[in-house]
């Protein structure tokens, strides 16, 4: 008798498994595209770029050392970076915290008027023209949002839009300071 | 019959001339033969199910141009496979390393082999015990 409903019983198992990851896939909380970052729990990468919003200025990654700071990937490009964009204005606000942009192979002149248009949260922006730094982040997809702590080594990242739940579930528990809520 | 055979040659002909990149990059032989064989072995970590070899986004064209750089600079295999899986992991790669997480993927084949085998091994066996003239619907 067991070899009828051992196959439907493995076919259900199988189903319900699908089914169970779908729904977790619909509702959010799993992301099969999401690559775990190495980088957290290790010295967050350092670099020396242009300033967007002055090319003839050096921002070198040096100088952020002694207080968190969050660093956040985009592009004029992405559409998901459109949707963040208040909740990077908020956490700015905030937090207390510095929101440290890196603009990732984009047109200089069309992520001046972005910021322009849409308001700028960074404390500074990082112009990755070639996307050197953005490799060196382990960054492959736009938004990318990372937390940085005082002594360099790279605390959470989140992949996509950021949203102020996100922010208060994943990014908040590690300062001290809540930020927006 | 011929007819499709020379269909589904001329097919992946297509395939190929597809390729990314549209001329060598580098005159020699060996160095374009690691090149190819590394852009073939790392992942378009943004589009997930091609190789960087295969992907015309820009993650994919920037990271060809890295194992370029790499290899002109005379890194060793294990130093650009470092560089690669310290800032994207092991998914980055299309040869997992074995390791406590991935010993079931890599048994998986021997797994799967061992229970083929023993459900055959059972069958087999069954069916030889039965009369040879008997009516398999009956035996079962």
């Amino acid at each position: 008798m067991w070899r009828y409903f051992a196959p439907a019983g493995a076919f259900l198992a199988l189903g319900a498994l699908f089914a169970f990851a779908l729904m977790r896939i619909g509702e959010g909380k799993l992301d099969i595209r999401e690559i775990k970052s190495p980088l957290i729990g290790r010295q967050a990468p350092t670099f020396v770029l242009p300033s967007l919003t002055d090319p003839t200025r050096q921002i070198d990654s040096h100088v952020l050392a002694g207080k968190p700071y969050v660093f956040n990937v985009w592009g004029t490009w992405c559409g998901e970076c459109r949707a963040e964009h208040s909740a990077l204005l908020a956490i700015a606000r905030q937090s207390g915290v510095p929101v440290i942009g890196l603009d990732w192979k984009d047109d200089q002149q069309q992520a001046v008027a972005y910021l322009a248009a849409l308001g700028n949260p960074y404390a500074e922006v990082a112009a990755d023209s070639d996307g050197r730094t953005a490799i060196n982040w382990g960054v492959y997809g736009a938004p990318e949002t990372f937390l940085v702590s005082a002594e360099g080594v790279v605390l959470e990242k989140h992949i996509g839009a950021l949203s102020i739940a996100i922010w208060q579930q994943k990014f908040a528990p590690h300062l001290k300071s809540g930020g927006p809520s | 019959m011929s007819r499709w055979l020379t269909l589904f040659a001329l097919a992946l002909v297509t395939t190929a001339a597809l390729a990314i990149d549209t001329e060598a990059a580098f005159p020699d032989a060996p160095r374009q033969a690691r090149y190819e064989r590394w852009i073939h072995e790392l992942r378009c970590v943004q589009c997930q199910n091609a190789a960087i070899a295969d992907s015309p986004v820009g993650l994919a064209s920037d990271l060809r141009r890295q194992v370029k750089e790499m290899i002109a600079a005379g890194q060793t295999d294990e130093q650009i496979k470092n560089f690669m899986t310290e800032r994207y992991g092991d998914f980055v790669l299309y040869d997992p390393p074995l390791t406590a997480r991935t010993y079931l993927l890599w048994a998986a084949p021997v797994l799967l082999l061992f229970i083929t085998v023993g459900v055959a091994a059972r069958v087999i066996v069954r069916r030889s015990k039965a009369p040879i003239d008997s009516d398999p619907e009956e035996a079962a």
